[in-house]
Parts: structure tokens; C-alpha cells; sequence
């Protein structure tokens, strides 16, 4: 009998579970090793290219109907961005606020929030799934980001639209590290932008978008989950790339080790 | 334990691939795992340990089970763990529905590195052992394609080789064996001779039971993501909402961790040594009567 062919065998078996019983001990040291952290880049692309796959870019979000709007909608996050100047625009009930539209657009934009409400609205009811687990359900009347995007006119190469927030967040660390403060902001590829769900909200529940909330404006991008859904947006930047803003990775939770399409 | 000394010379691949397609040969045992079925076997036990590790974490991010299309703190729970503060001091709560359980130490409020904390699950049963959602996930979800395609392998090549349908799909004879086969269990009484060829009926539905959790451990998961929730929309409507979903998910890994446990007594009251060998290399000896039991 050949016994170098059996020993294959076995050591195949006994490898298998070496290098099993080697994963789960060492579970902790990979999950904090940064070349070990490609392996799941390459997951999180696989799971982008399979519901992207699935994904025709029409296909909407479920809207629910009014009696299924949740009695308490959890705000997460920065409750009150608190600035001096966030609050005296609060005080006048963001009468100044502006957004800026800007980066690789033709006509750069800067519009009130009186201008946006004369602008066609989009109002939905949809659920909001945070990354944490829970969910609420809520309605939200905005203006469809695509329309924005389309009056502003992209610049060839133009990829992603950056949402860049009023709020400086202290979040919970990833990877075991120190908690970072930084300035909120979120990112989505134009399939999302100019899906026909996606808006910038300013009226929540019947009523204007509340500060807790994100007022005056806040992003719903209804196929991904609740980090992506940037509050108190004053600034859309058209890219090409993130890599160059803030830890670039393309939004706050992204930096600090989430991931970047936010679908699952 | 040298059985597989009448086997081909080929090379092991070649084997592996004959052991899987041909038909049997009877050695001194009995043949009983495909190579197949032992490979997706073992991939799958580790998918298993990483989900139910990784889920765990995942699971403390929010640590609150609801019913239904929504649910937040402010809405009600059905299961929860927690940490309050007492005049002696933080304790950690495991709720029930209605019922408390004092379950310091271990859920709600355990030591992490010597320091307490409020936790849902202890760091001893989480992947990775520190809090960390956005890793936690990442392990998650690497595991669950591997699951995926490791089951997909499993499922295609059991239909196709008929091993569903005639080892473990139960026969008309089997369902009126029940009562026999539960009493059987109960006397640790296991089959020998012939009978040993066959999975017994419990067994064969444990199993069933096992492919069917996985199969809606993959579909409950699925409808909690908001993307997947707009290409199969009516899934949410399937298991009664997100909430629902996600609860779904944690009672079905629940099921399975039972199912893990009392796989794990059986292989050892059937003879360990016997039935890890034949689930490494396929051989497997039939137990004869107790008389001439062999032992391995």
C-alpha cells in the first residue's frame, strides 16, 4: 500500500483542522490585523456586486402604510449638533440655512430651504433599519437628490455624491481603538442618488423634519441601512473619489470600520 | 483503523472524487459518509461556530428582541439583556417576557478582562471577544457565503446522489417507528447489524430539522437587509416584519446550538471514536450485538 498517498490524506485532514482550530483562537488578533481586514474589504465588495447584482436600480424600498408608522422613532447618533451657529439657525427655524452643491457639477448651487420646498416633493413611508439591529418606521417628505443633482448638471467622471453634516459625532470605537470625534458625513454612488426614493428630507411624520431628527435636511437612502442616512446636511460635494476626505473611506461610520455599502 | 488500505492507488484527489461518485465498495466496514458530505460536514460546523460567535456580538449591539414590523427601545420586548443599577451595586438582567432572571456574571453585566460590563452576552461566547459590531459583522457575513456555497454544494450533490431522498427523507415504515425509535432513545439503546446501515427516524428528522434552520437562518437574515428587503419584498410579509425576522434568527441559532448539543451527546453514547471516523474518512463499523460489540 502507498502509504506517502495515505499520509496525504491525513495531513489534509489534520491541516484542515489545524488551520480551523488556528482561525478560532486567533479570531480576535485577525479581526484586528489590517491586512487580515482585506479579506472582509473583499466580502463587503462580493456582497455589494451580489445585491447590486440583484438590484435592478429601480427597485424601491417598501412603503408602508400610515398606521404602521412606529409611536417612537429612535434618533441615534448626534441628537442636537449644539454649534453656536447650528443653534441660531435653529432659532430662526433654519430661514439661512443653505445647501451647497458643489464639486464636479456644471452650475454650482446654493438653495434655501424655502427654495427646495417649491421644488417637487417626494413623500414616503418607509422603515429605517439600524445597524445595530432595531428598527422604526417613519414618513418622510423631501426633495429627490437625483432632481438636485440634474438642475446642478455632473461633470464627466463625477462618481459619488458626499453629504457633509453639521454634527461632530463622538462614536463607539471600532476595533477595540480610542473613540475619534469627526464631522458626520455620509457617501452613495449615483445608482443610489438618482434612485427615485432617495431625498433629502425637511418634513418628518406630517411635520417639519425636528432637530433630533436631523433638521433642517437629511439624507434617506431607502435600500441601506440607518448610518447612511446623514442629518442636518448642509453641503453635497460631487467626487470622483472620497479617498482624500476626512479618513476616506467615504462617510463617518465607514472610517471607523463599517462598511461602505451599507445594504446588509 | 487502517481501512482504507484496500482503496485505490490513485492519487488523493482522484480517490476523494471516485470516493464520492463511485459506488460503494465494502471494506471490512461500511462506507457511510461521501467524501462530499463529510467535507461540507466540517466546513459547515465552523461556519456554524463563527455565525453563532459573531452573531452573539452583533446581537449586544442591541440586545433587545421584538415582534412585529418595528421596534426600538421605547417598544416592547419579548427577550432582552440588560444592566441596571441596584443599592448593591450594577446587575445584569436576562427578561423573559414578563419574568426577570438576576444573571450577573454572565448576561447583562459579565467581566471583560477582570472589568465589568454591561454586556449582553459574555465575552467568552462572542467572535470577536471584544465589543466590536463592525467586525463582528464582517465575520459574519465572510461566514455566511461560505455557509452558503458550502450548503449549496451539499444540497445540490445530496439531491442529485439521491442522499436526501433515500438516507435521511423518512419512509412510511420509519413515521410508525416513532414511538419504538423515541423509547429506543430513552434505553440509550442504539441499532446494530443492519439496522446500523440505516439512519434511525429521529435522526433522520434531527437532520431534516437542521437543513431546514440553516435554510431559514439564510432567508431570515436575507430579510434583514434593507436592500434584499426591495428585490424580495414579500419575505418581510413571510415571517411577519423585520422585527420578526431578526427575532426568527436568533430562536432558530437557539435551535441549532440544541441541535449541536444533543448531536454531540449521540456521537458520544454511539461510540466517539467510530463515528468521527466515519464523518473523517467514511468508514464506518457496524456495531453487531452487544455481545460482540466493537468498541473500536
Amino acid at each position: 500500500m502507498a502509504s506517502g498517498k495515505i499520509i496525504t490524506r491525513r495531513v489534509a485532514i489534520l491541516g484542515g483542522f489545524a488551520g480551523a482550530g488556528w482561525l478560532v483562537v486567533n479570531a480576535d488578533k485577525l479581526t484586528l490585523d489590517s491586512d487580515f481586514a482585506r479579506v472582509f474589504r473583499a466580502v463587503e465588495d462580493w456582497t455589494k456586486t451580489a445585491q447590486r447584482g440583484l438590484l435592478y436600480p429601480e427597485r424601491l424600498a417598501r412603503e408602508y402604510s400610515p398606521s404602521d408608522i412606529s409611536p417612537f422613532f429612535k434618533p441615534n447618533g448626534t441628537y442636537n449638533p449644539g454649534t453656536p451657529e447650528y443653534n441660531s439657525h435653529a432659532m430662526r427655524n433654519f430661514a439661512n440655512w443653505r445647501l451647497k452643491i458643489d464639486g464636479a457639477v456644471e452650475k454650482p448651487l446654493s438653495l434655501s430651504l424655502a427654495e427646495l420646498r417649491r421644488l417637487p416633493r417626494r413623500t414616503q413611508i418607509t422603515k429605517h433599519d439600524c445597524v445595530e439591529g432595531w428598527t422604526a418606521i417613519g414618513m418622510w417628505t423631501g426633495v429627490p437628490v437625483g432632481l438636485l443633482l440634474k438642475a446642478a448638471g455632473l461633470k464627466p467622471g463625477a462618481r459619488y455624491a458626499v453629504f457633509h453634516c453639521a454634527d461632530n459625532l463622538t462614536g463607539e470605537p471600532a476595533k477595540g481603538g480610542e473613540q475619534s470625534p469627526g464631522q458626520y458625513y455620509e457617501s452613495i454612488d449615483l445608482t443610489d442618488a438618482f434612485h427615485p426614493q432617495t431625498i433629502l428630507a425637511y418634513g418628518f411624520n406630517g411635520k417639519n423634519l425636528d432637530v433630533p431628527h436631523g433638521a433642517p435636511l437629511r439624507l434617506r437612502v431607502e435600500r441601506q441601512l440607518g448610518y447612511k442616512q446623514a442629518k442636518y446636511v448642509e453641503r453635497i460635494q460631487i467626487v470622483d473619489s472620497f479617498a482624500s476626505i476626512a479618513g476616506g473611506q467615504g462617510g463617518y461610520w465607514e472610517d471607523r470600520g463599517y462598511e461602505w455599502y451599507a445594504g446588509i | 483503523m487502517a481501512a482504507v488500505s484496500d482503496k485505490s492507488s490513485k492519487n488523493w484527489l482522484a480517490r476523494a472524487w471516485a470516493a464520492a461518485f463511485a459506488p460503494i465498495k465494502e471494506p471490512k466496514g461500511f462506507y457511510r459518509h461521501r467524501a462530499l458530505v463529510r467535507l461540507t460536514h466540517w466546513v459547515n460546523a465552523l461556519c456554524i461556530l463563527f455565525l453563532l460567535g459573531s452573531g452573539l456580538n452583533i446581537f449586544n449591539a442591541h440586545p433587545r428582541l421584538y415582534w412585529g414590523l418595528y421596534g426600538t427601545d421605547a417598544d416592547p420586548s419579548f427577550f432582552s439583556l440588560s444592566a441596571i443599577d441596584t443599592p448593591n451595586g450594577p446587575q445584569g438582567i436576562t427578561q423573559i417576557g414578563p419574568w426577570n432572571f438576576n444573571t450577573t456574571g454572565v448576561l447583562g453585566w459579565s467581566q471583560v478582562d477582570g472589568e465589568f460590563q454591561a454586556r449582553g452576552w459574555p465575552s467568552w461566547l462572542t467572535i470577536p471577544s471584544f465589543q466590536d459590531l463592525a467586525d463582528a459583522r464582517h465575520w459574519h457575513f465572510m461566514f455566511a457565503w461560505i455557509l452558503v456555497f458550502n450548503g449549496l454544494a451539499y444540497l445540490i450533490y445530496s439531491l442529485w446522489a439521491r442522499h436526501l431522498q433515500r438516507d435521511i427523507w423518512p419512509t412510511r415504515t420509519d413515521i410508525r417507528a416513532i414511538p419504538r425509535s423515541i423509547l429506543d432513545h430513552i434505553k440509550l439503546k442504539h441499532p446494530t447489524g443492519d439496522a446500523a446501515r440505516r439512519y434511525n427516524v429521529l435522526q433522520k428528522l434531527a437532520y431534516l430539522g437542521v437543513i431546514t434552520l440553516i435554510v431559514l437562518m439564510v432567508l431570515t437574515g436575507l430579510t434583514m437587509s434593507p436592500a434584499f428587503n426591495a428585490v424580495v419584498p414579500w419575505l418581510l410579509d413571510v415571517f411577519g416584519g423585520r422585527q420578526s425576522a431578526r427575532s426568527i434568527h436568533f430562536i432558530s441559532a437557539c435551535l441549532i446550538v440544541l441541535f449541536v448539543i444533543v448531536h454531540l451527546v449521540e456521537v458520544v453514547l454511539a461510540g466517539p471514536i467510530n463515528e468521527i471516523r466515519s464523518m473523517l474518512t467514511g468508514d464506518y463499523r457496524i456495531p453487531q450485538d452487544s455481545s460482540s460489540k466493537d468498541h473500536s
